[in-house]
């Protein structure tokens, strides 16, 4: 018994332990413009519209904070989710360098639009 | 009309809920028996009147009744009519109805099986099921989730049902999920009944464990179709990302797969009485989760179909259900003590526990990294996120024990393991030479972890073959059968041990497709113009020509316009032609202009995977519709306002011009060995537990046997 507990007591830590080394600061755009660079982070943010570009076989876009205007210019290769659009809420992960966020390979996540949530009568209704 | 039919069925329903959970209870108390039959008749109604309500709103998706705010807002009359009937779950309120009307068809069932039987704890977990059951209605009828909401003005057309979720898998997966959440249920109230009246012996296990079993198959085929479509419907070519709203429905999954497995400790040995009540309480709470982080939008995930109002009533009754469970079991914990004691550790008692801790475990680590980001902000002020590569880096060494456990357990005698050599020599022996021969004839040893899940897996098919061959060779000695009417025999007259074996065997089959696709998995991008080749493991994959269809994309979605590519593939000799594409609906917010709209609204990937049991390709297209923005622009101010039939004709010219003139493609190719093996493992798996789920000969022959001689014993009291 007390072998067993002590067992999950040094599991529990080893787990708290390598969450808290390993895992990526969740930041919003604005948090991401003040951190220093080639730190890992990961923003959360709504995309820009009308910020979405392709160079070579990057995509550059713009990322702002959900509730406010601060934007980050973003440069991403890789996957792209299908949702992937203008003013849909992404989170990618990477590093800052030179005022630019840098995204991580495949690390793009977009999330599913909310079609249901929309206000009764939107647009089309 | 069928509105208010609707609205009645789920206003009286909730009447209907209350009433069995106050007769119930009364019933229980006073030892009036009529007032729990009463109860029981009326969950069944409650199942009618939800019945009739699912009907009703089926029938108006199916005609596409648009003055229903809910068609109005996931379905429209040019979607195919397969995804108008599966667009009611894509809704909130849908899904409640679906909740609930799938745990009034499931409590109607258990009541009447049980109907003269365990007779203190059925009323406590009719009034169980009825207080879920009224939970969920109260959201509908008072919480304004209303499913038959009118709208005042009708519009023209509706938004249609999401492109993502135009998926053969992901039409059926939901419900397949909901019946694995709600599935739980069952045995969760009879677990409660049981601790209330302190009956906890195996009595409420026996109920209710066929139950168990269903919601736990169930939930398995909802997560791995919920896999398949990831795989061939996002573009991103994986099919698990340890995403919060993924990791909601494996954490039931595991602990039912915990609880599966130590009832049968209960039942054989009277032990574990505390863990099991514990693990079940544990797995409906998961399931409640699962369905909170679903509609909740509290984590990150891109599933999280934003803010949702039920947070909060959501919340509190998770929050009733667990604390009212850890209340109760402490309370009994004087009728919980066990009846056995545990004999050896080389038993199988023992590998369940150990296989049960593991399991725990296994959830444990994934509610942590899921509940992660929530977590280090309360504590630290930052959010961090876990990510994939942490789970894997804990999940990976935890199934590998997993699996093992999966071969040694049933190699293993209850109270004290005899004969080891004997039951384990042939197993290991296989194992190993396995072992040696990926070292020598395939690159297996490139992945370290693969290799000793291969390894692993080998042992495990091993034991359930040395099973299968020693139960049909004591059949054939006992009597002249054939071997493969021995082994069916020997089947038959098990299921659940042998439904069990098979279990094992295809989850050691997945786990194989999963070990080789993850850890030897090519991937490649690559912009290519018309003519030109990309190589990728082998294979040679070229861009021969861009296709381009209005009204006709190859998976029957619906989808306006769809832009795709013609590839030739080669590998040695073999060749074939593989055509992903891109599928572009219809912007329903009016932006884009007439014919820019068919651009700028959702758009998805319709991959091409070419299907092979040592490997499968598979392809996904990115095209690249700048070009055709000039164009559009044109249309738009020239052809804004002429006839319709003049509009297609501009827009299917438009298209033919991306068809003769294309821009070079972005291209995604991934080659994953033996990828396949992971939904062929969950078809083995399936055909097992149905297996065990399958009522025994034995069974039925001693039922019709009683039957008969109560008939006889009648006829002889009348003589």
């Amino acid at each position: 018994m007390i072998v067993a507990l002590s067992a999950a007591l040094l599991l529990a830590g080893a787990l708290v332990w390598t969450s808290f080394g390993s895992a990526t600061e969740a930041t919003t755009p604005s948090q991401a413009l003040r951190t220093p660079p080639g730190r890992s982070i990961q923003i959360t943010g709504k995309v820009v519209p009308g910020s979405i570009g392709h160079e070579g076989r990057a995509l550059r876009f713009r990322v702002r904070d959900r509730n406010g205007t601060t934007s980050v210019p973003v440069v991403y290769s890789g996957a792209v989710p299908d949702p992937f659009r203008d003013g849909r809420e992404v989170i990618v992960s990477g590093t800052m360098r030179d005022g630019t966020f840098v995204g991580q390979r495949d690390s793009l996540v977009t999330k599913c639009p909310s079609k249901f949530q929309s206000k009764p009568g939107g647009k089309t209704l | 009309m069928t509105g208010a039919v609707g609205d009645a069925c789920l206003v009286v329903g909730l009447g209907a809920a209350l009433y069995a959970v106050g007769a119930a209870v009364y019933g229980a108390r006073s030892g009036r028996r009529e007032y729990v039959t009463s109860a029981r008749r009326a969950m069944y109604c409650l199942a009618g009147l939800l019945t009739i309500a699912m009907v009703m709103l089926e029938s108006a998706y199916l005609r596409t009744d648009l003055s229903y705010k809910l068609v109005a807002q996931n379905s429209s009359t040019d979607t195919p009519t397969f995804y108008k009937l599966t667009a009611m779950w894509s809704s909130q309120e849908g899904s409640l109805l679906l909740w609930a009307f799938l745990l009034s068809v499931y409590s109607s069932v258990v009541l009447f099986v049980t109907r003269r039987k365990l007779r203190e704890i059925v009323p406590w977990a009719t009034a169980v099921l009825g207080v879920v059951a009224s939970f969920f209605l109260s959201l509908m009828v008072l919480r304004g989730q209303d499913p038959f909401a009118i709208l005042a003005t009708r519009p023209a057309q509706g938004n249609g049902l999401e492109p993502l979720l135009r998926h053969p898998a992901m039409a059926v997966h939901p419900p397949m999920l909901y019946s694995g959440y709600v599935g739980f249920s069952i045995p969760f109230a009879f677990a409660i009944g049981a601790l209330i009246t302190r009956r906890t012996g195996a009595d409420w296990i026996r109920s209710t464990r066929r139950f168990a079993l269903v919601a736990w198959t169930f939930l398995g085929c909802g997560i791995l179709l919920g896999a398949l479509w990831s795989y061939s419907e996002l573009g991103w070519g994986g099919y698990w990302a340890w995403d919060a709203v993924e990791n909601a429905s494996l954490m039931p999954w595991l602990l039912g797969t915990a609880f599966i497995h130590s009832v049968m400790v209960q039942e054989k040995r009277g032990m574990l009485k505390l863990w099991n009540a514990a693990l079940i309480l544990a797995t409906f709470t998961a399931a409640l989760i699962g369905t909170f982080l679903v509609r909740s939008g509290i984590l990150d995930s891109i599933h999280a179909f934003g803010a949702s109002t039920l947070g909060v009533p959501f919340l509190i009754f998770i929050g009733i259900v667990a604390i009212g469970s850890a209340g109760l079991l402490i309370s009994r914990r004087e009728s919980l003590r066990s009846e056995g004691r545990l004999d050896s550790l080389l038993s199988r008692e023992a590998f369940f526990l150990l296989n049960n801790l593991v399991l725990v475990t296994l959830c444990l680590v994934i509610f942590w990294g899921t509940f992660f980001p929530l977590i280090s902000e309360a504590l630290t002020g930052t959010k961090r996120s876990f990510g994939p590569p942490l789970f894997d880096r804990w999940t990976v060494p935890l199934a590998l024990v997993l699996v093992l456990l999966a071969g040694v357990g049933p190699l293993l005698t209850w109270r004290r393991a005899t004969s080891l050599p004997r039951a384990f020599g042939w197993p290991v022996a296989f194992a190993a030479a396995a072992l040696l021969a990926m070292l020598v004839a395939t690159p297996a040893a490139g992945s370290i972890r693969s290799l000793i899940m291969f390894t692993l897996v080998a042992f495990v098919l091993a034991v359930v073959v040395q099973e299968f061959t020693r139960g049909a060779r004591a059949r054939r000695l006992m009597g002249d059968e054939s071997w493969p009417a021995a082994a069916r025999s020997l089947v038959v007259r098990n299921r659940r041990r042998y439904g069990g074996y098979m279990v094992h065997a295809g989850m050691a089959i997945l786990f194989l497709g999963v070990a080789a696709s993850s850890g030897f998995h090519a991937q490649r991008d690559a912009q290519l113009r018309a003519g030109q080749s990309a190589k990728i493991d082998g294979y040679t994959v070229t861009y021969r020509r861009p296709t381009a269809a209005i009204l006709a994309d190859r998976a029957g979605t619906g989808a306006p316009v769809s832009l795709g590519a013609v590839l030739d593939v080669r590998k040695g000799d073999r060749h074939w032609v593989m055509r992903p594409s891109r599928n572009y609906y219809e912007a329903t917010d009016g932006s884009g202009g007439a014919f820019g709209r068919f651009f700028t609204g959702e758009s998805t990937s319709e991959t091409d995977v070419r299907w092979g049991l040592g490997g499968d390709v598979w392809t996904a297209v990115q095209p690249d519709t700048s070009r055709l923005m000039h164009p559009i622009t044109v249309a738009n101010s020239k052809f804004s306002s002429a006839p319709p039939q003049m509009q297609a004709v501009v827009l299917a010219a438009l298209v033919e011009s991306y068809r003769r003139n294309p821009p070079p493609a972005t291209f995604r190719v991934v080659v994953s060995p033996m990828i396949v093996w992971i939904w062929i493992g969950g078809g083995v798996v399936l055909l097992g537990s149905l297996t065990a789920l399958w009522p025994a000969a034995e069974a039925r022959r001693r039922r019709a046997a009683s039957l008969a001689a109560a008939r006889l014993g009648r006829e002889l009291s009348r003589a």
